[in-house]
């Protein structure tokens, strides 16, 4: 609908001018697509600093959690003796009481949890974990682009669908890693952000007027590509978006950005990838047990998600929400009331394709001292490329593996069958 | 026009007479004479050698340059700027900003990693913009920011910002026009470094040989058996360090080496690390968890247990190697010359380079001297980093930055925050990655924002040429402004543009996605469109 109003009042009428957006030729020229299909979007979070997995996905069935953690662990279900207890699951694990945004999620079997995953890599320095796990090469330190960016320099999901110069969005003020490499993609803090900063329509005219000029360098492209997306969005109108009846987003940032990518998901702008972060996971001290930062943090990220897929409503059959954090944290709390960096963590894959009925993923390792990894943390059992690779395979449609995630061969088997097709 | 007339044949006059100069006594030797054929070969005018040295050996003109360019020549300003004499400018700059005499450690104690507050960052970062905006010896600025890139740390990693102000103050700087192998050295041992990329706790894996206890005379004790400290957990060999050393710092990524050689450069660094750890303290090599082993690295036996010169030796290799020449000359090619570096030109660099022994002023001088450098399609060819582009604009405009962090603030959103790449590799050099749909808008609206007075340290008042041409009539303020900031190099589109504020080929289109607009009105209008134009966002 937009995507038509963009058509025939911008680039188609370039196109037959002879004038065509770089974005144009360059699809036309550098892509491979793999399949036709409708537009399908994938949103990844990331919580950076390392969520403490054990608080956010509780395994309130291990005797050694409680154990482990004096002050720390999250009541089971059964005995929680007037606190806030785990919001149970499967009798096993459970959902930080904070996180009951998530439950409703869980009973309409759009969330998929998967615990005891994260990066073979031993590093436990965030910078190290973090980007290994943005450019998909653990261990890999001189790998140059993000694996989302690989993602969109070889494939595209929808044959039948037109260019966008909003295909890839990341709601932050700096292209993030994950993002880094040669396809285009557009970085922002706000919606409002992007447009010509002055007075009148005069000047951005002229501006206009400078750009397009028939020339095809790069700045000249660019230029042209960008006052396209300015028309798209404009024609989009996102500043007129409501929420639908009923959703609210959290007032912080990290609501404000996730209802922002709805924003640009429901106008029709063609959003393939997009992109948020949100801080403050680094709990070395004080991270408080049911209540506490910790606590406050998981409220935020929860009600943020789970406003965003009743907003999305039927568009989540087409959207894949995948959360992941760099590392887990210790198992034993440490002396200052919070944890230390540790090792395997849990991710949350959130779409309205999940394979079978709500079931929590992954081996679960155990917490036995003999179990722990280095002695000391979650021990791993699902690699995150396991989780990308399908994610990216099944939803996105993504062929070349090797390219996405290169050094890494484990086979479809080894999957976790999360979701169908 | 006009006005350019006068400087023109006087200059022709200079640059021939500079051949006939150089042509003669020192025809004898080959590599003058490519010198010399160079100056009679250059494909651009006079003006577009003045634009063109000033955007590639400066970070573009301040008002006056392009005056004393011509006046003194072209290739007298060159040879000034590539022997700057910078020790008096130190001293003005450090009683400036005293932030530059920090040490990690001061910094450390001042602002304890616990309370999360870095104001010396943003400080650092504004300073390094302050001094490429300001500082006269423009070369210098350059090159220091292509080897704060080549060796790139990432202050976001832990620790490591701590480390950045003596690493820009005491390694890269002093460093940035000498001897490659005295740069490499003095990275390989700094906290940055060392912290940024592990090698700080690379120790000999167990089982291996190391060294006694004392640095001194370690090698006369000979050989002890690895003893698991018993401080904290023991990892063994790391070798993020010794990766990129070969793969980003010396031989580059075709350079023909292998993973054997990465474990082995790995292997001769271990022990070098830092006196006080994550405190960082200086370089110290801790003959103890060096692996005294023998290694064969890039084919060449290193016998075992020479301790810390086994490290030294093996910087000296690849300092020397013919493939860092050539990857070396290769990146600085990109830098000054084009996107798509000259085969030859870059052959011509690398042996500069090898016969110079790594000498970084020499190996620009063969590339900013060559007719490849003064080639036609060199010029324009380069797409402006954001950094590039404020600073241009500040010089542009005779801005003074405030020297508060608020100022390299505008170079972070525009995409490249100083000390703010994550990878080792640095950011980007080909104009490809700095153009995108969102990094287009965000450089029009910075040219906005500087008209609109609205970027700190920039004032349109206080530009000398401001109250000047806004007593002229509008044509000659069109003509003003594509003078003073885009060198009068502009298509005539542009030009027709700035004047009428329509194009005149889109009229002819007759598209109706452009309504037609009004001449823009007012100098800031003018000074706004200009910076936002296609053409300076090249340089």
């Amino acid at each position: 609908m937009h995507r038509r109003v963009f058509l025939k009042g911008g680039a188609l009428s370039l196109l037959t001018l002879g004038l065509s957006p770089s974005f144009l030729q360059r699809t036309a020229l550098g892509m491979s697509l793999p399949r036709a299909a409708r537009g399908k979007t994938l949103i990844v979070l990331f919580q950076r600093g390392a969520a403490d997995a054990l608080n956010v996905l509780v395994p309130f069935g291990d005797p050694a959690y409680a154990a482990a953690r004096p002050q720390l662990a999250i009541a089971s279900p059964a005995r929680r003796n007037g606190a806030l207890g785990a919001i149970d699951l499967d009798g096993f694990y459970g959902l930080h009481p904070a996180m009951a945004a998530f439950k409703p999620l869980w009973d309409q079997g759009l969330l998929a949890p998967i615990h005891a995953v994260g990066s073979p890599s031993a590093t436990r320095s965030h910078f190290d974990a973090q980007d290994y796990m943005e450019t998909g090469t653990p261990d890999r330190k001189g790998t140059a682009d993000g694996w989302l960016n690989r993602y969109l320099a070889v494939a595209g999901t929808c044959e039948a669908c037109p260019p966008t110069p909003f295909r890839a969005v990341s709601m932050t003020p700096q292209t993030p890693r994950i993002l880094e490499g040669t396809s285009a993609v557009v970085a922002m803090n706000a919606l409002e952000e992007f447009s010509i900063r002055s007075s009148g329509n005069a000047a951005e005219r002229r501006l206009e007027a400078l750009y397009r000029t028939g020339s095809a360098d790069v700045v000249h492209g660019s230029g042209t590509d960008m006052f396209e997306a300015l028309k798209v969005l404009r024609a989009a109108n996102p500043q007129q978006y409501q929420p639908r009846a009923g959703v609210s987003y959290p007032r912080s940032p990290f609501g404000q950005r996730l209802l922002q990518i709805a924003q640009l998901i429901k106008a029709g702008v063609g959003l393939e990838v997009a992109f948020a972060d949100v801080g403050g996971w680094d709990t070395h001290v004080n991270q408080g047990a049911a209540e506490g930062q910790l606590a406050n943090r998981l409220r935020d990220f929860s009600q943020s998600v789970a406003a965003l897929v009743t907003d999305l409503g039927d568009r989540m059959e087409d959207t894949v929400i995948l959360t992941c954090s760099e590392f887990g944290r210790t198992v034993r709390q440490n002396g200052t009331g919070g944890t230390d960096h540790g090792h395997a963590g849990a991710m949350f894959v959130i779409g309205g394709t999940l394979n079978g009925a709500p079931r929590v993923h992954g081996r679960w390792p155990g917490l036995a001292p003999e179990q722990l990894y280095e002695g000391r943390d979650l021990a791993l059992t699902t690699d995150f490329r396991a989780v990308f690779s399908e994610v990216a395979t099944r939803h996105l449609g993504a062929r070349d593996l090797s390219r996405l995630f290169p050094g890494y061969d484990a086979p479809a088997s080894s999957w976790l069958g999360l979701l169908s097709g | 026009m006009p006005r350019l007339i006068p400087f023109v044949a006087p200059l022709l006059l200079l640059g021939v007479l500079g051949c006939r100069y150089a042509s003669g006594p020192l025809a004898a030797n080959p590599d003058r004479t490519i010198r010399a054929a160079s100056a009679t070969t250059r494909e651009q005018t006079a003006d577009e050698q003045v634009y063109h040295v000033l955007h590639r050996l400066a970070f573009g003109p301040r008002p006056g340059d392009v005056q004393r360019v011509r006046s003194i020549g072209v290739d007298a300003w060159m040879a000034e700027q590539l022997q700057p004499a910078p020790d008096s400018a130190q001293q003005r700059w450090r009683s400036r900003f005293p932030l530059l005499t920090a040490t990690s450690t001061e910094l450390l104690n001042a602002y304890p990693p616990t309370e999360r507050q870095y104001p010396f960052l943003g400080e650092l970062s504004a300073i390094r913009l302050t001094r490429a905006v300001r500082s006269p010896y423009q070369l210098e600025e350059v090159l220091v920011d292509f080897w704060h890139n080549h060796f790139n740390v990432f202050a976001g990693k832990d620790r490591a910002r701590y480390f950045l102000v003596p690493y820009d103050a005491r390694v890269i700087r002093p460093y940035a026009m000498g001897r490659f192998r005295d740069l490499l050295g003095a990275v390989a041992k700094s906290e940055a470094m060392l912290y940024y990329l592990d090698n700080w706790q690379s120790v000999a894996d167990s089982g291996r040989p190391v060294l006694g206890p004392s640095r001194r005379g370690a090698a006369a004790r000979g050989i002890a058996t690895a003893m698991p400290r018993p401080t904290a957990r023991r990892r063994g060999l790391n070798e993020n360090y010794a990766r990129e050393l070969l793969e980003l710092h010396t031989l580059g990524v075709d350079g023909g080496y292998t993973q054997e050689d990465v474990i082995n450069v790995a292997r001769a660094l271990t022990g070098w690390t830092l006196a006080q750890g994550a405190q960082g303290g200086g370089f110290v090599f801790r003959p103890t968890v060096h692996d005294a082993g023998e290694k064969i690295i890039l084919g060449r036996r290193f016998p075992a247990g020479r301790g810390q010169a086994e490290g030294d030796a093996v910087l000296d290799l690849l300092a020397r190697h013919p493939k860092t020449a050539t990857f070396i000359a290769t990146k600085l090619l990109r830098r000054f010359v084009s996107d798509t570096p000259p085969p030859a030109l870059v052959t011509r660099a690398a042996t500069t380079f090898l016969e110079t022994d790594g000498d970084i002023r020499e190996t620009v001088r063969t590339i900013v001297t060559s007719p490849e450098f003064f080639a036609r399609r060199a010029f324009h060819a380069k797409v402006k980093s954001p950094f590039e582009l404020v600073v241009s604009a500040m010089r542009a405009l005779d801005a003074d930055p405030d020297g508060t962090s608020r100022t390299a603030q505008v170079v972070s959103r525009l995409g490249q925050p100083l000390f703010g790449h994550q990878a080792p590799n640095g950011y980007p050099e080909t104009g490809e990655a700095w153009m995108n749909t969102g990094a287009i808008l965000n450089r029009i609206n910075f040219g906005l924002l500087v008209a609109g007075g609205r970027v700190p340290g920039v004032r349109l008042a206080s530009w000398p040429r401001a109250r000047e041409l806004a007593a002229l009539p509008r044509e000659a303020q069109v003509d003003g402004v594509i003078h003073e900031l885009l060198g009068g190099f502009v298509s005539p589109d542009t030009r027709e543009v700035l004047r009428t504020g329509t194009n005149p080929l889109l009229q002819r289109l007759a598209t109706d996605s452009l309504p037609a607009a009004d001449a823009p009105r007012g100098l800031a209008q003018l000074v706004g469109l200009a910076l936002g134009s296609p053409e300076f966002q090249r340089r």
